[in-house]
C-alpha cells in the first residue's frame, strides 16, 4: 500500500535513542543554553518528529531569504513560513558549536549551530504577514522578539509531555494509521474552532470523494476570543462519535501556534498535512486570517503558485443554510437569493454561546452540550 | 545568496520560445522563464510519485500498539 510522499521525499525525524538520552542531557547541561518558550518548544518537537519535514532544524539566512523572497527553500521546495530561533544577541556561540535548548530550565534538545545571524525583523514581519502593522498578532510577535537568530539541526533528547497526549500523533504514526485503515486518499481539515454544521458539511462533502478524513486542530497559543484547546477537542470528539463513521474519520492534534499569516499559512498548513499523509487539504474562506488583513480568497489563490506542492487543495468559497432548498448549500448549487440564506457567522455563534444559548440552526445538540459544560470556553 | 547562484540559463528552440511568448499573453505569467519554471516544477512534482513503506517491522509494531492503546485502531 502506497501513501503520498512526505514533503521533500522522507519524514526527517531527529530523536536521540532512549539509551543515549540520559548521557546527552548531562552533556547538554554543560553547553551554552538557549531558553525556549512554549511556542518554540512546539517548533522543536515538530522539527524532531518530522512534522516540518524536510526541515531538520531552525532556518539559517539562506533558507530565510528563500522563504521570504520566493516562498521556497534553497532546494526549490515550496515553504512559506519562516521557522526561526531568535536568541539574545549576546549568546556567545558560533558555527560548529552545540547549544542546549532548554524549557523551564531543563534541556530538551541539542542544536548544532550552522550559523548565527542578524536579520531585520521588519522585513521578516512584512514579508510573512503582508503587513507591518504592529496590531497584527503575527507582526507583534516578530517585533517583540530578538533580531538575532541561530540556525542549525536539532535533536530531541527529552520528549516533553504536554496536555492532550492521547491526540498527539507523529507523521510516522498517522501514516501507519491511514494505511491500516486502508485509506489511500485522505483529506486534511485544519481548525481552530468548535465545529458547526457548516464545517461538518464541508468535511463530509470532501470525504465523499476520498477514503478518510483527518481532523487536525491546531493546539497552541491563540488570540483572545478564540476557543480554548480543550473545548475544541471535546466538541470534535462528540461530533465524530455521533455523526461520523469510525472507519472514515480520525482526529489528532497539530501542536503549533496560529501565526495568522493568511495565504502563506494556508500553504504551510497544507505542507504539514502532506507530511501527516494527507493527499488533499481543505482551504476555506480567509484561511488563517485575522481582522481584514487578507482578502477572503487570497489563501486559495496563492496555491496557483505551487504546481509542485504535492497535496491537492480543495477550495470551499462559501456555504449557508438555504430555507428554500432545506439544506446546506454553496454558491455553485443553490439558485435562491440571499434572503433565503442563513450564514454560519462565527461572530453570531460566539455571541450566542457567550450567553449560554445554542446558536440556532448552526450547531449539533451534542456539540452544544459539551460547550455548556465549560464555564469559560474562550481564550481570555 | 547571490543572484548568479539562484538562476541559470537553459536553451530552448527559438520557435518554441516565440510560441510560449505568444501563448502567455494576458495570463498571469510575466515572462517565458516564469512559465517554463512553472511547467517544470509541475512535471518534477509528478515524477516524484508515492512513498513506499519506510518502517522496520519492529517500529511498525510499536506504533500499532500505541495506536491501539489510544483507541485509533481496534
Amino acid at each position: 500500500m502506497f501513501l503520498v510522499k512526505p514533503h521533500g521525499g522522507e519524514i526527517t525525524e531527529s530523536l536521540a535513542s532512549f539509551s543515549e538520552r540520559e548521557g546527552l542531557c548531562a552533556e547538554a547541561r554543560e553547553m551554552p543554553q538557549a531558553a525556549l518558550d512554549e511556542n518554540l518548544l512546539k517548533d522543536v518537537e515538530n522539527l524532531a518528529y518530522g512534522v516540518f519535514s524536510p526541515l531538520q532544524g531552525f532556518m539559517g539566512r539562506a533558507e530565510l531569504e528563500g522563504v521570504l523572497e520566493h516562498m521556497r527553500l534553497p532546494s526549490d521546495l515550496p515553504w512559506t513560513i519562516p521557522i526561526l530561533l531568535p536568541v539574545d544577541e549576546k549568546l556567545d556561540v558560533k558555527e560548529g558549536d552545540s547549544v542546549a535548548l532548554t524549557f523551564n530550565g531543563s534541556p530538551v534538545a541539542i542544536m548544532e549551530i550552522s550559523e548565527k545571524y542578524s536579520f531585520p525583523k521588519e522585513e521578516i514581519a512584512s514579508r510573512t504577514f503582508g503587513t507591518a502593522d504592529p496590531a497584527h498578532p503575527g507582526v507583534k510577535g516578530v517585533m517583540e522578539g530578538s533580531g538575532t537568530f541561530i540556525g542549525g539541526k536539532v535533536e530531541l533528547i527529552a520528549e516533553p509531555r504536554g496536555e492532550f497526549e492521547k491526540y498527539a500523533l507523529r507523521p510516522k504514526e498517522t501514516r501507519i494509521l491511514f494505511r491500516e485503515k486502508g485509506w489511500r486518499q485522505v483529506v486534511g481539515f485544519q481548525t481552530r474552532n468548535v465545529p458547526h454544521i457548516g464545517h461538518e458539511y464541508v468535511q463530509k462533502t470532501a470525504l465523499t470523494f476520498v477514503d478518510g478524513l483527518f481532523i487536525n486542530p491546531v493546539i497552541g497559543k491563540k488570540k483572545p476570543g478564540d476557543f480554548r484547546d480543550e473545548v475544541i477537542l471535546d466538541t470534535y470528539d462528540a461530533l465524530i462519535r455521533n455523526y461520523y463513521l469510525k472507519d472514515r474519520a480520525v482526529m489528532a492534534i497539530l501542536k503549533t501556534r496560529m501565526r495568522y499569516a493568511g495565504p502563506r499559512e494556508a500553504v504551510f498548513h497544507a505542507i504539514v498535512r502532506k507530511n501527516f499523509g494527507c493527499t488533499h487539504f481543505i482551504v476555506g474562506r480567509d484561511h488563517a486570517g485575522v481582522g481584514s488583513y487578507y482578502g477572503p480568497y487570497e489563501a486559495q489563490d496563492i496555491f496557483e503558485q505551487f504546481p509542485d506542492l504535492g497535496i491537492t487543495p480543495l477550495f470551499f468559497r462559501s456555504f449557508s443554510y438555504c430555507n428554500k432548498c432545506g439544506s446546506i448549500v454553496n454558491e455553485k448549487i443553490c439558485p435562491h437569493p440571499k434572503e433565503f440564506h442563513r450564514n454560519f457567522s462565527g461572530t453570531r455563534m460566539r455571541e450566542s454561546l457567550s450567553k449560554g444559548e445554542k446558536p440556532e440552526g448552526m450547531m449539533r445538540d451534542e456539540v452544544f452540550e459539551v460547550i455548556k459544560k465549560y464555564e469559560k470556553p474562550f481564550v481570555e | 545568496m547571490s543572484e548568479e547562484k539562484k538562476y541559470t540559463t537553459v536553451s530552448i528552440p527559438v520557435p518554441l520560445y516565440n510560441k510560449v511568448k505568444d501563448n502567455i499573453r494576458e495570463t498571469g505569467f510575466t515572462s517565458v522563464s516564469d512559465y517554463v519554471t512553472y511547467v517544470l516544477r509541475e512535471l518534477m512534482a509528478e515524477s516524484k510519485g508515492e512513498a513506499k513503506d519506510e518502517f522496520s517491522k519492529e517500529d511498525e509494531e510499536k506504533v500499532k500498539e500505541r495506536l491501539r492503546s489510544l483507541g485509533y485502531l481496534d
